[in-house]
């Protein structure tokens, strides 16, 4: 199913994990941005979208994996498991970008419908469970600096709080919103990185869309800043109507 | 807009408290649409609420009920019906402007004393307190059109809604229920029902029904046929059906629907319509004499003259909405102007517009306003439409040169564009 526009031998490989669970509101942004950014500076796109009944490719160069209500965040871990692909791909070095409930099943269990903890896929040792009051809202975070991105903004809509193991880095410090309830806000290690911005979290975000094009094909060649001026923006907008 | 009647305080069964409530409702009303403030039916209701908090339920007693709900549709639907059941030349009250909350409701009542029936639109995360309320769930109708993702950051969930829509009608046997059998999640919902008429009213967005609502396996489709794979649900055997401009009754009998109205969605809601009018006795061909002639609802699809250039406005509030309202737009060369807002009642999270497929406008004159223009702006420009930002429709009309346009937004941004246009609209 690759559709392949301007793929060649160097072309990144996106694989969109589970649309048909994982897909609440707006996910299909992030696959866009990607494969926008990539082509913008010449690098062909390779695009799978794969669903619940089908087996994740194991090549891919970035999975995607984007929210999804209760009970089908338990049946999208249960056959991540037992199918196995994410986890090889990612133990090979592929990138794993997750946002809201798939930043939960890259953990290593989270809460399900009840409350009952379900195993997730654990490709970072997190713990994810329910806090006190849903967090709905728009939400700022400044980015590890080791990083090298500028400050996040998004739109959270989640209940989760997530605890991280040793070894796994917070990806943000919040200025406004909820993030994993400690005033953090996401988790990465490695090349595997998760977060609560919800949806389309690289729409106004392209630093991010860009660290994670960069760990596939290293350093990127500029954007044309006509190609860039309405995303930018964008994101001035946001973030002047944010406080803090 | 919508006048309220002289409200009768001797309405007969209500107790003195219930009478005063509706009056000081009803003055309230009055009060608030002189004021310009909207049509004034749910400040009135909230204040008789407040006096009586039982009034919808003193209000709906002795009434037939129906009750419209899905995510998309409730106010056309609500309209058809209420046009078709007017053939029979009684009485009817209906909240006619969206208002779907207890207070609208109240209000909706409250205005219309002597009817003795109701066609009323309901929130679908009110609907099983509606049900209860309303005394639908013993002797009313109640009407599914579909569900899918809607303002995320109010509405609940909907798999969670569609669970909830499934407990409360398992508990009303005395309910009679008119589902939509073509989308899976309502199906699942009206399952445990125990008198229901399926209408094959079709569905175009399907990316919230992949999976077995019931199990959770992966849906296998052919057409408008649907099963799982792993468990016994299935799409339930329909009575009324839908086939591109035509409708079939029980009997068999086709019939052109030749609505005036555009849109599949709307030859959907036409159906459910005459699934539901045949329910009060009324004909297949006498309802459609009365739903037919239906040309606007509560200003959409509404034509206007705006410096000689003929605008349509299309109201769409969610991804299964604009994949509806896109299909309609006039083909090329007449421009679209689109708008977008994130006020409360739009839902304030934007995330939406990336479910919604834009690459048909490639090609075609667009205009982008509403207050969240540049997120739509960023949208279109992932999608490779070229279009133009503009801050006001006068802006459009100007640009565009055009003797037409179509004019498609969310929720506030197309009550600013009516506000603008002025009561025309």
């Amino acid at each position: 199913m690759p559709d392949g526009v301007g793929s060649g031998p160097s072309a990144i490989r996106l694989v969109w994990v589970y649309p048909d669970l994982l897909s609440t509101y707006g996910d299909r942004g992030n696959l866009l941005v990607l494969a926008r950014r990539a082509r913008l500076r010449g690098i062909g796109v390779e695009i799978a979208e794969v669903n619940s009944d089908q087996r994740v490719p194991v090549d891919g160069d970035i999975y995607l994996l984007g929210g999804g209500e209760d009970l089908p965040q338990v049946l999208a871990a249960r056959r991540l498991r037992a199918g196995g692909g994410l986890a090889a791909a990612a133990g090979r070095g592929a990138v794993v970008f997750a946002v809201c409930a798939g930043y939960q099943i890259i953990g290593t269990e989270f809460g399900g419908a009840e409350g009952e903890p379900v195993p997730g896929l654990g490709l970072l040792d997190l713990r994810s469970g329910r806090g006190q009051r849903r967090g709905v809202g728009e939400i700022t975070a400044d980015v590890d600096p080791a990083l090298d991105v500028e400050r996040l903004t998004g739109f959270e809509n989640h209940q989760g709080t997530t605890v991280r193991g040793p070894g796994v880095k917070p990806l943000a410090t919040v200025l406004t919103g909820v993030g994993n309830g400690d005033g953090t806000e996401g988790a990465y290690s490695g090349r595997v990185l998760g977060t609560y911005l919800h949806g389309p979290a690289l729409v106004r975000n392209p630093g991010l869309a860009d660290l994670l094009l960069r760990w596939v094909a290293g350093t990127l060649p500029a954007i044309d800043p006509r190609q860039e001026e309405l995303v930018l923006n964008l994101r001035r907008e946001r973030l002047a109507a944010q406080p803090g | 807009m919508s006048t309220l009647g002289p409200l009768d305080p001797s309405r007969s069964g209500l107790p003195l408290r219930a009478r005063l409530a509706t009056t000081v409702g009803g003055a309230a009303g009055r009060a608030s649409r002189l004021a310009g403030r909207g049509d004034g039916s749910v400040i009135g209701g909230i204040i008789g609420l407040r006096l009586q908090p039982d009034l919808l339920s003193l209000l709906a007693r002795g009434r037939r009920i129906v009750l419209v709900t899905g995510t998309n549709g409730k106010t056309t639907t609500t309209r058809l019906i209420t046009a078709a059941l007017g053939t029979l030349g009684q009485q009817i009250a209906s909240n006619a402007f969206g208002a779907n909350m207890e207070a609208g409701l109240v209000s909706a009542l409250a205005k219309a004393p002597d009817a003795t029936m109701a066609v009323l639109e309901v929130d679908e995360k009110h609907m099983p307190a509606m049900l209860e309320a309303t005394g639908a769930r013993d002797r009313g109708i109640v009407t599914l059109l579909n569900l899918s993702r809607d303002q995320m950051d109010r509405a609940a969930e909907i798999w969670l809604l569609a669970r909830r829509w499934r407990a409360a009608l398992a508990g009303a046997p005395d309910c009679r229920v008119i589902a939509n059998a073509d989308d899976p999640l309502v199906a699942w919902a009206a399952g445990q029902a125990r008198r229901v008429t399926w209408v094959a009213a079709g569905q175009r967005w399907h990316d919230d029904s992949w999976c077995c609502p019931n199990c959770g396996s992966h849906l296998q489709r052919d057409g408008d046929d649907w099963h799982c794979g792993e468990c016994p649900n299935r799409r339930p055997p329909v009575s009324w059906v839908l086939a591109d401009d035509e409708v079939i009754d029980p009997t068999g009998r086709s019939r052109p629907l030749d609505l005036t109205l555009p849109g599949r969605a709307n030859r959907s809601n036409a159906v459910v319509a005459l699934a539901v009018a045949d329910v009060f006795g009324v004909g297949v061909a006498q309802a459609l004499s009365a739903i037919r002639p239906v040309q606007s609802v509560a200003g959409r699809y509404t034509q206007v003259d705006r410096r000689g250039c003929a605008l349509r406005l299309l109201l769409a509030k969610n991804p299964a909405g604009w994949l509806e309202a896109l299909d309609i737009l006039a083909p090329a060369p007449v421009p679209v102007m689109l708008a977008v807002n994130a006020q409360g009642p739009d839902g304030k999270d934007t995330s939406w517009l990336w479910d919604v497929d834009y690459r048909r406008l490639r090609g075609r004159q667009v205009f982008v306003g509403g207050e969240r223009k540049l997120d739509l702006a960023v949208r279109l420009e992932a999608d490779e439409v070229t279009f133009r930002i503009v801050s006001t429709v006068d802006e459009a009309v100007d640009l565009a040169r055009s003797p037409s346009m179509d004019v498609l937004a969310n929720y506030t941004a197309f009550q600013q564009i009516r506000a603008l246009l002025g009561r025309t609209a």
